[in-house]
């Protein structure tokens, strides 16, 4: 048996041994947490448009992203998101809070590297591509928007 | 002439003193009760985590010498490493001690990569005293290898818990403890696992390979040693290295375990086990060397696995090649 052979096999050996995460339990929680931020987001903005009745729904959207995000960066500051985040797994990391603590985490942990250097760099080493394709993909539909 | 992998000590150089200093985690775990000494605080007081490694490595090597009974300058030789790059926490230590210094890099098998470096130069009568040393941390591994500590983000089971602790030991011509009587210095194994979340299957065929080779240079079996431990396979691994070595011919018994697996409690949510240089190194310079000494173990086969990954090669699709060092140790004459 060559190397390559050994290797295959070996791989496929592994992969069939690893254990296999629950999906039931797993999607249950993500689905919960997901829900109770989405609500927790709804209800921010039926208060906001409670308290200022002549707010265009527009604005409103705006200044409930702006809290959520602040919400998830205070909760990743004082080290309570990435709790949440591991047990909520994929319904912490969708919702914007997971975006904003996905820049907040990375600002944290380089601190000691430098305001510029650290800080400044590091922050979007892991909403980097997000941010690039967000870009990339509103470009693509702006140019197809000129032509029809 | 046959290739040499495997050397005898036969002046059989002594352990003269040992130390291990691990974080608050790791001092909770199923070894609590052997470790030197346990940190209240995982920045052991310092500013960041990387200064706090180093402080630890320092630590761990005073704490050895003092319990050898010598001075920091009766030391001739230091050999350490760590995981991080450049090793910078066994260099930026070595900077407070007069001695001189070889920085290793085995990743997780680095003390027994010391030990088996250490034994020789101390077998060869080059040198009198050898500090040999390792570290690791849960936060410094992971900002150079995974995540940020707050990203909240889900660990897949097979991954392990990096630990934070520091273990050392002090190598002499003669003395009293315990003896390093033949090491086997292993090869690089890759076996084109490319899953940074799965170290244990990376490791698993080098541990064999060394395992083997060891066996057939010594003529021994699993039952000639008290115990066989390998560093950081974690639960996942060690069932491998378990299946590869049956495939073999030989079957493990119980006297094998695997400190990774052993280190932490079912509670503490370590997934697969401990990790790091760390692991292993404060699981032999507490535990396994209280045994030698107690005479409850008489011929400990200690044999820690390292996966040589870099992030960088990792993000360019190369699989992650793995190394294992054994060293045996001896209990000695009182």
């Amino acid at each position: 048996m060559d190397a390559k052979q050994r290797n295959e096999a070996y791989n496929q050996y592994v992969k069939a041994k690893i254990p296999k995460t629950r999906p039931w339990p797993t999607l249950f929680n993500s689905f919960l947490v997901g829900g109770i931020i989405c609500c927790l987001g709804q209800g921010i903005n039926d208060l906001i448009l409670l308290w200022f009745p002549n707010m265009a729904q527009q604005t409103a959207w705006g200044y409930t992203l702006i809290i959520l995000i602040f919400l998830a960066s205070f909760l990743t500051g004082i080290g309570v998101y990435d709790k949440i985040g591991k047990f909520a797994g994929g319904g912490s990391i969708v919702p914007i809070t997971g975006f904003s603590n996905s820049i907040t985490s990375p600002a944290l942990e380089f601190k000691h590297e430098g305001i510029i250097y650290g800080l400044c760099v590091k922050m979007f080493t892991i909403a980097g591509p997000v941010i690039v394709s967000g870009v990339v993909a509103s470009v693509l539909v702006g140019i197809i928007y000129l032509f029809i | 002439m046959a290739k040499i992998q495997t050397v005898k000590f036969k002046n059989r150089p002594v352990i003269i003193g040992s130390y291990s200093i691990v974080g608050p985690k790791e001092g909770q775990g199923n070894f609590k009760n052997y470790f030197d000494y346990i940190m209240q605080d995982d920045r052991f007081g310092e500013k960041t985590y990387e200064q706090a490694e180093k402080k630890m490595i320092q630590h761990a090597i005073i704490g050895a010498i003092e319990k050898a009974h010598l001075k920091t300058s009766d030391v001739d030789l230091l050999l350490a490493g760590d995981l991080l790059n450049q090793i910078i926490s066994s260099s930026y230590a070595a900077r407070d001690f007069s001695c001189a210094y070889l920085g290793l890099f085995g990743a997780c098998s680095t003390m027994a990569e010391s030990i088996a470096v250490g034994a020789s130069l101390v077998n060869g009568g080059l040198f009198n005293n050898v500090v040999c040393s390792t570290a690791s941390h849960f936060s410094t591994a992971e900002r150079q290898f995974r995540f940020p500590l707050e990203l909240g983000n889900q660990r897949p089971p097979t991954s392990q818990w990096t630990v934070t602790g520091a273990g050392s030991c002090v190598l002499a011509q003669s003395g009293k403890g315990p003896v390093v009587t033949s090491a086997t210095f292993g090869k690089v194994i890759d076996w084109g696992i490319n899953d940074v979340n799965d170290m244990g299957a990376v490791m698993a065929p080098a541990a064999m390979d060394t395992m083997l080779t060891h066996f057939r240079d010594t003529k021994t079996t699993p039952d000639d040693y008290d115990l066989i431990v390998t560093g950081d396979l974690g639960k996942l691994g060690s069932e491998i290295l378990i299946d590869l070595m049956e495939d073999q011919g030989i079957k493990l018994g119980l006297n094998y375990n695997d400190c990774g697996q052993m280190y932490f409690t079912r509670e503490q949510s370590a997934l697969s086990g401990g990790s790091g240089c760390g692991c292993c190194a404060t699981v032999l310079n507490s535990f396994i060397m209280k045994k030698l000494q107690d005479g409850k173990y008489k011929k400990v086969l200690f044999m820690p696995t390292g996966a040589l990954m870099s992030t960088t090669a990792a993000q360019q699709g190369e699989t992650i090649p793995g190394i294992c060092h054994a060293v045996v140790i001896e209990r000695g004459e009182d």
